[in-house]
């Protein structure tokens, strides 16, 4: 910890290799190992045959004779492309419904300072901290009083709870460090508001929008509890829910099955993380650094 | 005149059509540049979702909560017997006890982890941004997902870390990690920890990017330790960000729902069963509406002192500091 302190003034060349390695290197290796580990046992188990993934003998670290028999059983023999269909539509439904209400929203009480805004913000922010463990039972009623009860529109709907208090508040900032001249200038040049919005606020506030759409994406395709509540037909299923309650069969597991699954539902989110992490991470960073 | 809808009425039948044209204009003018009007409107799709799908149901669970509903048949008001039942009811007080083990335990390893990671991070290194992307994988990829990747590490016949310490000598026979109740319960408490650990070290490295170097060398020309440096100028300075990540943290291990759904169900003997998972199994398993509402209310006070002194621990730090109120 110490010398994780030195080297942010700059005087790390004052430790010897030796220090550095047994104080930085060292722990930093270990974090990443345990932190990205199960990511490698999962990989490995997926291409593992089944005969190497129940004997103890030989190294368990690496396959002998990797296959792709797991991959084409939740291919062709389970729901899962199906389920893959169902997250990438609801998804991106909320998150692109999310954004627009969010953008709309964090305009008006950023900008538009109606009477009442700050307390609007404020709530925003409250809604933000509701977690969707303590909302599922009462909001399993309403979905089945609407008549949406295991339909893709049940968890279409309900995302927004908790995509729009993140969003908006991520946006109210972003929207924050847009100089408020050059909205009095389009403003005295007759424009509108609502052209204020759409040609200079959200260009200038596009890093904004990455940041809030990659965000309510992971989100979304992450959450769990509304999609096991509100769901139960397979078709209906999303991968995380479908994963979880139907690869699991009596007392048998298929583990190659199950991680060849947990694989193919991971990668969708990590792939599009690591090409926006910047973004992913000033949204993350953003929204507790207020 | 006061543009409305009750002066359009009367006056229209003596207006020519080319007045009337301009005076809808002017209305709508009038409409796009009254802060008002244009922030309800703007406000409305954000509006009507969170208080149809949010605040509604906030309402709505806590009066199940005073009711006997089933799953297919309306409630009566019964008052506080759920309260009263589950006060006595020795498996909701073992999940309370769970859930504050679990929220204790969890949140004090990932501070400290979190912290020290970020404090590694922040350093001189090669390939930082290469680092600071792995590390945060576990925070992104979804939880029921990875859970499922835990399960099988502590799978009781095949697990990968009981053939290691048995390969190594430390063990002479398999560990039952989900099996046992003290075993299981820190078994779940590691994979949060594994979870939840990006996400303070990320966001706490943010913080510390932010702490001027010069206060560092200043310290150091004074002769400060390493040690004193991190307890006098990163410690203090980095308070109100801890406040607001651990309250987040905090929250969110109390509500935990997934990672126990996936790897114990709450079992063995209710051991890992948490307030979130009693109230599924009894409202959506058991079909009593009622009572899981009932329980899951029951979290919001905790949540609401997590809160409560989450902000005024931050408002005071900010004062000290000679901010104003924040």
């Amino acid at each position: 910890m110490k010398d994780g302190d030195n080297d942010t003034q700059g005087m790390g060349y004052l430790d010897t290799l030796t220090r550095r390695s047994i104080t930085l290197y060292l722990p930093l290796a270990i974090f990443v190992f345990v932190l990205l580990f199960p990511f490698y046992w999962m990989t490995i188990t997926a291409f593992k045959p089944d005969a190497e993934l129940l004997s103890r003998e030989g190294n368990p670290f690496w396959v002998v004779a990797p296959t792709l028999a797991h991959f084409k059983k939740l291919l062709f023999q389970t729901s899962y492309p199906e389920w893959l269909w169902n997250t990438v539509f609801v998804s991106v439904i909320a998150t692109f419904a999310s954004i627009v209400a969010s953008v709309l929203a964090a305009y008006a009480i950023e900008r538009l300072r109606f009477s009442g805004a700050r307390q609007v913000g404020l709530s925003i922010f409250l809604a933000y901290l509701v977690p969707p463990s303590i909302l599922f039972i009462p909001l399993a009623a309403i979905v089945f009083q609407l008549g949406l009860f295991d339909t893709r529109w049940a968890l279409i709907l309900t995302y927004p709870t908790f995509l729009i208090p993140f969003s908006t508040w991520l946006l109210m900032g972003y929207f924050r460090t847009i100089p408020y001249e050059l909205e009095e200038c389009a403003l005295i040049d007759g424009a509108t508001r609502w052209q204020i919005l759409r040609k200079i606020v959200l260009p200038l506030a596009v890093p904004g929008l990455i940041s809030a759409g990659i965000f309510a994406f992971t989100l979304s395709w992450n959450e769990f509890i509304y999609a096991l509540t509100f769901v139960s037909s397979s078709e209906v299923k999303t991968v995380p829910v479908g994963v979880v309650t139907e690869l699991v069969e009596g007392d048998v597991y298929h583990w190659g099955a199950l991680m060849a699954g947990a694989l193919f539902g991971s990668l969708p989110v990590a792939v599009i993380y690591s090409f926006f992490v910047e973004y992913y991470v000033s949204g993350l960073t953003g929204a507790v650094k207020e | 005149m006061r543009p409305g809808s009750a002066p359009t009425a009367t006056l229209t039948p003596t207006l020519s059509q080319g007045e009337r044209e301009e005076y809808r204009h002017m209305l709508l003018q009038r409409l796009q540049n009254s802060r008002n009007a244009l922030g309800l409107l703007f406000m409305l799709p954000a509006g009507v979702l969170l208080l149809l799908f949010l605040t509604y149901p906030l309402g709505l669970g806590t009066w199940l909560g005073f009711t006997d509903t089933k799953i297919g048949r309306g409630g009566q008001w019964i008052g506080l017997e759920n309260y009263a039942f589950l006060w006595n009811d020795s498996v909701t007080r073992l999940s309370l006890f769970n859930t504050l083990f679990y929220t204790a335990v969890a949140s004090v390893i990932k501070f400290a982890l979190g912290l020290w990671l970020a404090v590694l991070l922040n350093a001189r290194i090669p390939f930082k941004t290469f680092f600071r992307t792995v590390i945060l994988l576990p925070y992104i990829v979804p939880t029921a997902l990875s859970a499922i990747a835990f399960w099988w590490i502590y799978d009781s016949q095949f697990s990968i870390i009981s053939w290691v310490l048995m390969r190594l000598g430390f063990i002479d026979k398999y560990i039952d990690f989900l099996g046992d109740p003290w075993n299981a319960r820190f078994s779940t408490i590691a994979a949060n920890v594994w979870r939840g650990v990006p996400f303070v070290a990320i966001t706490l490295l943010a913080g510390l990017q932010t702490i001027s170097p010069s206060l560092y060398e200043a310290a150091a020309i004074d002769g400060a330790s390493g040690w004193q440096r991190f307890r006098h100028i990163t410690l203090p300075l980095l308070t109100p960000i801890i406040a607001v990540v651990m309250t987040f943290s905090v929250l969110f291990t109390f509500t935990d729902f997934q990672l126990i759904y996936v790897l114990t169900r709450g079992g063995p003997l209710n051991a890992t069963h948490l307030m979130a998972t009693l109230s599924f199994q009894r409202a959506i398993g058991g079909g009593a509406l009622g009572e899981g509402a009932a329980i899951a209310i029951a979290m919001v006070p905790f949540l609401l002192a997590a809160i409560l002194f989450s902000y005024f621990g931050l408002q005071r730090r900010a004062w000290q500091q000679g901010g104003s109120d924040a």
